[in-house]
C-alpha cells in the first residue's frame, strides 16, 4: 500500500471539465486520487490510461500537476464522535472541530441480503395528521416529499426528524443553500437535539459533483449505528434531484448517451442503491429514509421523480390549498406503501376506516367543487362536503398540525358528526358505534 | 481441456475488457481473481484477443493485470429436487445459506442440498430405449411430483442399462446407467445442469394454447382470460398496485409451481413474500403456498449484471418443471429493470443506442423471452406448461415507450393498470376496455370454453364489454350536458355498466372468498349481471337510478363476500332478485 501511495505522477494527459486522464500502473477501480491537492476518483481504466473524475472541478489544473493514488476507495471514519458534527461530503468537519478518530469504513458497501431484512413494524409518529393519519411511516420505510420548490419542505422534513422518536438523525444535504444549512444547524441546536445528530452537507457554494459523495457518506453513519449500536436511524435527504443532477453532470461529462430527460441510463439503478439502504434489521436497529424531491411544476413524470417513485415505498406530496391558505399533505396524490403494516394495529382499530371515509368525503368535496365550477346546482350534499372538506384540510391535512394520533382520529368524527348522517360514512356499523360518538337519532 | 486464461486490461464499472491467452465463447463465464475474492463475469463480446465480460459484482479495486480464468461454459443453473420453498438470487445462489446480514462480494453458494436423502421410486427399467427430458423416476418434493429425467444436453437415444431401487438417496447418487448408441456408458443422478440463456426444448410438440389457466381474479378469467402456456404482461406507473396484482396471482393461480422472480424491484416487498407466503394455506393443497413457491430476488440494489441472469434463471427453472408435467407459472416483477441492466451495459459498450438509449436488439430479446414460454407435449404424450405473467414499469407511465411496446408485440395478453381506477380505489385497477386477451379469438378457445364453461360464454363476455363501452360513452356525455338533461336512459346504461364493474370487475384481494373466484361461480355471477343488463326497467326520474342499483349491487358484491352456495350466498342472492323484480318491466 505504501508504494502506491508515494508513486507521484505528473504527466496529465487529458482535461475536460469534470475528468483528467494520465498513464499510471497498479491502480484499482473507484479508488481515490490526489490531483494538484483537490480529491479524485477513477472512474475508468483503459490499459494503462486511468480517468479520475475531479470532485471540486478541473479549474487551473495544469498538465503536469502532481498526481498520487490513495490506495483505497472512498471512506469515512466513524464512532459515536460523529454526533452532533458537520461534515463536507469529503467527511471532513466544517464546523471548527478536531477530526474524528474511528474506524474507517469504505462508503457505499454491500447491500443487505434480502432473506436476512425483517418486515418493517414500527410506526413513526411525527404528529402531522397529514402524515400519521393518511400516510403513515414505518421503520425501514424509503419515503421522499414531493414538492415543488417554493414549499417549505425542510422544514416540514426537519419536524418530522425532531418529533420521530428516533434514536439517531443523519442529515445528507445535497446543495443546500447556506441560508438553508445554518436553518437546520439553528434548529437543532435550539431544540437541544445535536448530540443526536450528524450532518454531511454540500452547499450550493461546493463543487455539484461532490454531492454525489453524501448520500453514501450519510448512510454509512446510518449502518454503524443501526448495525454496530442497534440503533433506530433516521437518514434525512434533500435535495435528490439535484443529487440527480449532478449524476447527469457525470455522465455527460464522460459522454454516456442519456435517456429520459437527459437523465443517465443508471439512474434508477444509482437512486435504488441509495434508497434500499433503508431497512429492518433482525438486531433491532433500522434505517429508515426521508427524502426530498424537488418537482418541476408538480409534474412527477419526469425521469428524477418518476424512478424515484418506483423505488421508494410511497411519496408524501406537499400542495398549497389555496382554499386555506397553507400547506397541506396532498390526500390523493400521497401515499405510503407501508402503513397497512401498523394502522389500526398499533393505533386505534378504527382509524383504516376513519381514513378512507375522509378521504372519499373529501373526493366528494373534490367533485362537488368541478360541478360549481362548471356552473351546475350543487345538491345539499355537495355543500356539505364542501363545508367538511375545508376544516378537514385545516384541522388534519395542514402541516402546522401536530396532535396525537388518536386526537387525529377524535377530530376526524368530530367533522363527521358535524356535517354528515352516519349512513353517509360507509363506516362498518360496529366501529361507528364504538367510536362514532354519534347520539342515537 | 485446459481452461483459458487471460488478464484484466479495461475497466468500466461493471464491464471489464480482458485480454485473452486462448479460445472463448461468447457468453462463457469466466472468474476474475481479486485477492481472494472471485469475482463472476459473463463474456458478452470477443474482439480479437480481448473479450469484454460483464461483471456479476462490484469490480471495487479490481486492477488492470490481475487473473482471469474461463470456465468453459455458459452461465448455468442446477437442476434437481430441492428447488422449491428456495429463495435464490439471480445466479441462482441459495441466499439462506450466505452468512452475514450483508452480502459478500464473491460469495456463490450451493443451490440444492448434497447431503439431502430422497425417496426415490423408479419408473423406467432396464432395456427401455430413452432420450433426453424421458422421465427415469420419481421423488417427492414436498407434496410435488418431482420426475427424474434423462438430462437435457443428452443428444440421440440411449438404452437403459439399470436403474436404482426404490430408497433413498442423495442428488449425487447416480441413479440410472444409460448406453448410448456406440455403446458407451454413462452414469446419470437426480442433478443436471443447464445454461440459462438457451432454451429447454426436450418435448415434441407446442401447440397453440387451449385451456384456461384460472387466476381466481375475475377481471382476468372472465374478461380478459389468460390460458395455459400463455403469456400476458401488466403495465402500469407506480402505486397502480402491480406488486398486489402479482401476489394474488401467486396465490390463487391454478398451478403447480409458481416462480416469481423480483427482478429489479423493492426488497421489502421480497420480504413480503418471505413472510407471508410460508403463512398463507395453498387452497388446492392445504399446505403452506410456500412449498410450491420458488423466488429468484435479484432487488434493485443487488448486481445490475446479474438482473438479467435472474429472468433467465426463473424461466430455466420453470422449463425443468414443465417437463415433469407440471403447470408452471412464471411471474417477473418487473422486466423493464432487466432492460435498463441491458441498456446500461450497451451503453458501456458504446454500442449505437436505439430509443430512449435502449439496446437495438431490445425487442428481438424480450421475444425470444416470452416465446420460451408455452404448453408443450412431453415425450410421452403428457402436457406440462408454463405460463407467464411479466410486469413492466413504463416511466412516467407513458405506453409509448419502448419496452411496453417490444413486449405488447409479443405477450398475447395485455393487463393495463389505470392510474384512474387506482385513484379511485377501484381494484384490481385494470382497465378492461384497455385491455385485451387475444386468446378470446383463438377457435380452441372458443371450443373450449363452449364445452366447458357455457355455450354462449364468449358471446356473454363480449355483451358484458360492450355495457362497459357504452358506460364509459354515457358517464362523457352526463358530465358534459349535466345529470338532469340527458334522458332517464342515459343514467340507466350508466348503472348497468357500474354493476359489472362493481359486481365482476372489482374485487378484494385481500378477502378470502372475494379473493378467489371459481370459475363456475365466475359464471353465475356473470349470468345474473347479464340478466340485469339486459332488463327494461321503469324510473320516474334520474335520482332514483343511482339508489336503485347501489342496492343491486350490494346484495351482489354480498354474494361476492359469501361462502360459494352457503345459506348466506343464497340468501343475498334472494334480496338481489326481489330488488330487481321490483322495477322489471315485464
Amino acid at each position: 500500500m505504501a508504494a502506491v501511495f508515494q508513486k507521484i505522477y505528473t504527466k496529465i494527459t487529458q482535461i475536460t471539465k469534470a475528468t483528467c486522464s494520465l498513464k499510471a500502473e497498479g491502480v484499482g477501480n473507484d479508488e481515490l486520487a490526489l490531483v494538484d491537492g483537490r480529491l479524485a476518483q477513477v472512474v475508468k481504466i483503459w490499459g494503462d490510461t486511468i480517468t479520475l473524475q475531479v470532485f471540486s472541478g478541473t479549474e487551473g489544473i495544469p498538465t503536469d500537476a502532481e498526481v498520487t493514488f490513495l490506495g483505497k476507495a472512498p471512506s469515512l471514519k466513524v464512532s459515536d464522535d460523529l454526533c452532533g458534527r458537520f461534515f463536507n461530503a469529503f467527511g471532513d468537519p466544517i464546523d471548527g472541530g478536531p477530526a474524528i478518530e474511528g474506524e474507517e469504513r469504505e462508503i457505499g458497501g454491500p447491500s443487505v441480503n434480502p432473506v436476512r431484512r425483517k418486515q418493517p413494524s414500527h410506526l413513526i409518529a411525527t404528529g402531522i395528521a397529514g402524515i400519521d393519519l393518511n400516510n403513515t411511516l414505518v421503520s425501514g420505510q424509503k419515503i421522499p416529499f414531493f414538492a415543488d420548490p417554493d414549499q417549505p419542505y425542510n422544514q416540514v422534513m426537519a419536524n418530522v426528524a425532531l418529533r420521530a422518536e428516533a434514536d439517531r438523525i443523519i442529515l445528507g444535504g445535497m446543495g443546500l443553500t447556506n441560508d438553508d444549512y445554518l436553518y437546520f444547524k439553528n434548529l437543532f441546536d435550539n431544540a437541544g437535539v445535536l448530540d443526536r445528530i450528524v450532518s454531511f452537507v454540500n452547499t450550493t457554494e461546493a463543487p455539484p459533483v461532490e454531492r454525489l459523495l453524501v448520500p453514501d457518506m450519510a448512510l454509512t453513519a446510518a449502518e454503524y449505528f443501526a448495525v454496530d449500536k442497534n440503533e433506530n436511524v433516521l437518514v434525512l435527504l434533500t435535495d435528490m434531484t439535484l443529487y440527480a443532477d449532478a449524476l447527469a453532470i457525470v455522465s455527460n461529462r464522460m459522454d454516456q448517451i442519456p435517456s429520459k430527460d437527459s437523465m443517465p441510463g443508471s439512474l434508477y439503478s444509482d437512486l435504488a442503491k441509495i434508497y434500499e439502504k433503508a431497512v429492518q434489521f433482525p438486531s433491532g436497529g433500522s434505517i429508515t429514509i426521508i427524502a426530498v424531491t424537488t418537482l418541476s411544476g408538480g409534474d412527477i413524470t419526469h425521469a428524477i421523480p418518476d424512478n424515484t417513485g418506483y423505488i421508494t415505498e410511497g411519496q408524501l406530496f406537499l400542495r398549497k390549498d389555496t382554499e386555506i391558505g397553507k400547506v397541506i399533505v396532498d390526500p390523493f396524490r400521497s401515499l405510503s406503501r407501508l402503513k397497512q403494516l401498523v394502522i389500526g394495529k398499533q393505533t386505534r382499530k378504527d382509524h383504516p376506516q376513519v381514513m378512507n371515509a375522509a378521504v372519499r368525503l373529501y373526493a366528494d368535496a373534490s367533485n362537488a367543487r368541478t360541478k360549481l365550477e362548471n356552473g351546475f346546482d350543487l345538491t345539499d350534499y355537495d355543500k356539505r362536503t364542501l363545508d367538511f372538506a375545508r376544516e378537514y384540510s385545516n384541522d388534519l391535512l395542514a402541516i402546522d398540525v401536530n396532535i396525537s394520533t388518536t386526537e387525529m382520529l377524535d377530530t376526524a368524527w368530530g367533522l363527521f358528526r358535524k356535517y354528515f348522517d352516519k349512513a353517509e360514512l360507509g363506516i362498518k356499523q360496529e366501529i361507528v358505534d364504538e367510536f362514532g360518538g354519534y347520539q342515537d337519532k | 481441456m485446459v481452461k483459458t486464461l487471460g488478464k484484466v486490461h479495461s475497466i468500466i464499472s461493471n464491464l471489464v475488457i480482458v485480454k485473452t491467452e486462448g479460445p472463448v465463447s461468447q457468453n462463457e463465464i469466466c472468474f476474475i481473481e481479486l485477492g481472494n475474492e472471485k469475482l463472476m463475469a459473463e463474456v458478452i463480446k470477443v474482439n480479437g484477443d480481448f473479450a469484454s465480460v460483464q461483471v456479476f459484482e462490484s469490480t471495487r479495486g479490481l486492477k488492470p493485470g490481475m487473473n482471469v480464468v474461463f470456465e468453459q461454459h455458459m452461465l448455468e443453473v442446477s437442476l434437481g429436487p430441492g428447488l422449491l420453498s428456495k429463495n435464490f438470487d439471480g445466479l441462482q445462489n441459495d441466499l439462506d445459506k450466505m452468512e452475514g446480514v450483508f452480502l459478500k462480494r464473491g460469495e456463490y453458494t450451493n443451490p440444492l442440498e448434497d447431503d439431502k436423502k430422497w425417496a426415490f421410486e423408479p419408473m423406467a427399467k432396464a432395456g427401455d430405449k430413452v432420450k433426453a427430458a424421458d422421465w427415469l423416476g420419481n421423488v417427492k418434493e414436498n407434496w410435488l411430483d418431482h420426475k427424474i429425467m434423462v438430462p437435457f444436453k443428452f443428444k440421440g437415444e440411449y438404452t437403459v442399462v439399470s436403474v436404482a431401487k426404490a430408497g433413498e438417496y442423495t442428488i449425487n447418487d447416480t441413479i440410472a446407467v444409460l448406453k448410448d448408441a456406440s455403446g458407451k456408458e454413462v452414469n446419470v443422478t437426480m442433478v443436471q445442469k443447464w445454461p440459462v440463456k438457451l432454451p429447454i426444448r426436450a418435448y415434441v410438440d407446442k401447440p397453440r394454447p387451449f385451456r384456461p389457466m384460472e387466476t381466481g381474479i375475475r377481471v382476468i378469467d372472465t374478461m380478459n382470460p389468460m390460458l395455459e402456456g400463455g403469456t400476458g404482461f401488466i403495465p402500469g406507473p407506480f402505486g397502480t398496485g402491480k406488486t398486489v396484482l402479482q401476489h394474488a396471482l401467486a396465490k390463487y393461480a391454478d398451478a403447480d409451481v409458481i416462480i416469481m422472480a423480483a427482478c429489479g424491484e423493492r426488497a421489502n416487498e421480497v420480504v413480503e413474500i418471505f413472510t407471508e407466503f410460508p403463512e398463507l394455506v395453498d387452497p388446492r393443497s392445504g399446505r403452506s403456498l410456500y412449498e410450491r413457491t420458488t423466488i429468484i430476488a435479484n432487488t434493485s440494489n443487488m448486481p445490475v449484471a446479474a438482473r438479467e441472469a435472474s429472468v433467465y434463471t426463473a424461466m430455466t427453472l420453470g422449463e425443468y418443471y414443465r417437463a415433469m408435467g407440471l403447470k408452471v407459472l412464471l411471474l417477473a416483477d418487473s422486466t423493464s429493470r432487466w432492460a435498463q441492466a441491458l441498456r446500461e451495459m450497451s451503453n458501456r459498450m458504446e454500442e449505437l443506442p436505439g430509443q430512449d438509449a435502449f439496446p437495438m436488439d431490445l425487442s428481438a430479446i424480450i421475444s425470444n423471452f416470452y416465446a420460451r414460454a408455452g404448453i408443450v407435449y412431453l415425450n410421452n404424450g403428457k402436457t406440462g406448461s408454463v405460463t407467464f405473467i411479466g410486469t413492466v414499469s413504463p416511466a412516467g407511465g407513458n405506453l409509448k415507450e419502448p419496452v411496453t411496446e417490444s413486449t405488447k408485440k409479443v405477450a398475447r395478453c395485455f393487463y393495463a393498470l389505470s392510474q384512474n381506477r387506482a385513484d379511485s380505489k377501484r381494484y384490481p385497477a385494470i382497465d378492461t376496455l384497455d385491455s385485451y386477451s387475444k386468446y378470446l379469438e383463438y377457435p380452441e378457445f372458443v371450443d373450449y370454453a363452449a364445452k366447458n364453461i357455457s355455450e354462449s360464454w364468449i358471446d356473454d363476455v363480449n355483451e358484458a364489454r360492450n355495457m362497459l363501452v357504452r358506460g364509459r360513452e354515457t358517464a362523457e356525455q352526463i358530465d358534459i350536458l349535466g345529470d338532469d338533461s340527458v334522458p332517464v336512459d342515459y343514467h340507466i346504461t350508466l348503472w348497468k355498466a357500474e354493476l359489472i364493474d362493481f359486481v365482476i370487475l372489482q374485487q378484494d384481494a385481500f378477502d378470502n372468498i372475494d379473493g378467489n373466484t371459481s370459475m363456475e361461480r365466475q359464471q353465475l355471477m356473470l349470468n345474473l349481471v347479464l340478466g340485469v343488463v339486459r332488463a327494461d326497467f321503469e324510473f320516474e326520474s334520474f335520482e332514483e337510478v343511482n339508489p336503485y342499483f347501489k342496492r343491486i349491487i350490494n346484495a351482489f358484491k354480498q354474494m361476492n363476500y359469501s361462502e360459494y352456495k352457503s345459506d348466506k350466498f343464497y340468501q343475498y342472492k334472494a334480496e338481489a332478485e326481489a330488488i330487481i323484480a321490483e322495477r322489471i318491466k315485464k
